[in-house]
């Protein structure tokens, strides 16, 4: 007859709560490394049915290729092909354009930021340029620096540059007001505020930009040796699928894929690390 | 001895087409080591005249005069605590607290660390030293800017609605805080504040201003000794100042949008 709800049974209940509330989480092993477990399980499992088919003869090596396949391309190519050379001048070509990318981008980015004047001068033939594709300009590049290391390095720098300028003048532009109103009142120069406000308060932003700038330089290398030369790891991809070569197509990706992964993480690290005064997120 | 004179001060400023009269003819003067509060409701030109008296505005009509020196632009011999801390984010509280005497270079290093030293000890935030400001309670965040202030060693310290951003609770405490503080490094201050008895808590003399144009209303003395404690706040003479000031700042009602 009643409609009450059964009563609670409290030292049934309450033994469990306190369990959880007040004893430290177990964290066994599967715990700690949950993220990791289960992302790899992932991709493992993946590249086994990769695998199962490719073992099977399901998989015509004219369109694609395999796990196995490929990892002994790799190893032949590391031992006794031309991959280190390779990896080592699109590297190179990477590391010049990107750090040229990098400075020029930083500097030229206060000075826009910094200058209303110089704005107005540069800024709507900047915009034209950052809204182009770069790599449309691929062409003419190799027209001007002809088909040597120079016009992969350009078009590093030219994909790169943007990203890192564009976050520039936003980090310098971005100056809190009530930052300068309190520099002011402490009888601060211009040369004080840039050195004090500006600039350190650009350094998240210019950190982003070179973090976007790492990722489209990677594209630049990769596009950039696809269209003219010999070498590099653009050119091992190119050469790969125009010789139906798939195995070695796809040595050249996954390096690429690898060199992203490691390269943006690297900047993501920098980016924490300058980053230490924000509130946490 | 008078510190600090503004005599016959009018300013004017712009708003789209139409011209405002901030503050009109407005004549104070503070004495040297003297605490003198400005309320008024907003819109009065308060804070146009701790601008003004800070050197972040320029002025055209009237004399402002510190130690009978004409003010023209901003200066060693005043130091302004912000409403918003407006603390450097990417510096730890010493950083900030030394940034004020960096830029005006009056001290070597070994000096500016002794005093950063000294007025984080004044400020109660031993131990914060290494702190990052967003690390920090918006109380703690204002102690650090007035230890910025008084670390510039200024002759006058201009506070402007240092503690309008605080909780109640938090801002009682700072005003006894500020007091204690105060008692110690013995500067003259001009404090700027909407809300009445925190002036009278606070004050040697209360300067109460009208909104629309900005002008003198009146000026109080208030006869309390010191040190103060908050319980003066519950005393029948300092709530008789208070309710005598509240009628004269009262806003008509149909300036703030309200019709009877």
């Amino acid at each position: 007859m009643s409609a009450l709800p059964p009563p609670i049974d409290r030292v049934a209940v309450l033994p469990q709560a306190q369990d959880d509330v007040f004893s430290p989480p177990k964290r066994g092993f599967f715990k700690r490394n949950e993220s990791l477990i289960l992302g790899g399980g992932t991709v493992f499992l993946l590249l086994a049915i990769w695998q199962a088919f490719w073992s099977a003869g399901k998989i015509s090596p004219l369109f694609f290729s395999g796990p196995s396949a490929i990892a002994a391309r790799f190893w032949d190519a590391a031992t006794h092909g031309q991959l280190l050379s390779d990896l080592r001048y699109s590297g190179i070509n990477f590391a010049i354009g990107f750090a040229l990318a990098s400075v020029a981008g930083v500097i030229l980015g206060v000075i826009i930021g910094w200058y209303r004047r110089v704005d107005m001068l540069f800024g709507p033939l900047l915009t034209a340029l950052y809204a182009t594709p770069r790599v449309a300009m691929v062409p003419l590049i190799i027209i001007w620096f002809g088909i040597g290391m120079w016009s992969k390095v350009f078009i590093v720098f030219i994909t790169a540059f943007f990203p890192v300028l564009v976050n520039t003048i936003g980090g310098i532009r971005a100056v809190d007001n009530d930052l300068l109103r309190a520099a002011r009142a402490y009888c601060a120069s211009d040369w004080q505020i840039f050195k004090t406000v500006a600039v350190p308060g650009s350094v998240p932003f210019i950190l982003t930009g070179l973090r976007q700038g790492v990722a489209l330089g990677l594209i630049g290398v990769v596009v950039g040796e696809m269209f003219g030369g010999s070498q590099g790891i653009g050119f091992m991809v190119a050469y790969g699928g125009q010789t139906f070569a798939t195995d070695t197509l796809f040595v050249g990706v996954l390096i690429i894929a690898f060199a992203g992964i490691l390269l943006t993480a690297a900047a993501e690290k920098l980016e924490r690390h300058f980053s230490r005064w924000r509130p946490e997120r | 001895m008078v510190k600090l004179a503004i005599e016959h001060l009018t300013k004017r400023y712009w708003r789209g087409s139409r011209e405002v009269l901030a503050l009109a003819d407005v004549s104070l003067s503070v004495e040297d080591g003297e605490f003198m509060a400005i309320v008024g409701p907003s819109g009065c030109g308060k804070t146009t005249m701790l601008n003004i008296v800070a050197g972040l505005l320029p002025y055209e009509q009237g004399v402002v005069e510190i130690d009978n020196k004409r003010v023209a632009g901003p200066g060693a011999d005043r130091a302004v605590v912000f409403q918003h801390s407006s603390l450097l984010p990417w510096r730890t509280i010493i950083g900030n607290i030394r940034y004020g005497m960096e830029l005006q270079k009056r001290f070597d290093k070994h000096t500016m660390q002794e005093r950063t030293e000294h007025f984080v000890k004044l400020v109660g935030l031993s131990g914060f030293e290494r702190h990052y400001p967003s690390e920090l309670s918006g109380g703690m965040q204002q102690r650090v800017n007035l230890a910025r202030a008084l670390a510039a060693d200024p002759k006058v310290l201009l506070m402007d609605e240092p503690f309008a951003a605080l909780d109640a609770q938090t801002r009682e405490f700072m005003q006894s805080e500020l007091l204690k503080i105060w008692s110690e490094a013995r500067k003259t201050v001009m404090f700027i504040t909407h809300q009445i008895n925190e002036a009278i808590y606070l004050a040697d003399r209360v300067v109460v201003m009208s909104a629309r144009p900005g002008r003198v209303k009146d000026v109080f003395r208030i006869p309390f000794g010191r040190p103060r404690t908050l319980s003066l706040k519950r005393d029948p003479r300092f709530l008789e100042i208070e309710d005598t000031i509240w009628q004269l700042v009262e806003e008509k009602p149909e300036r703030i949008g309200m019709t009877v």
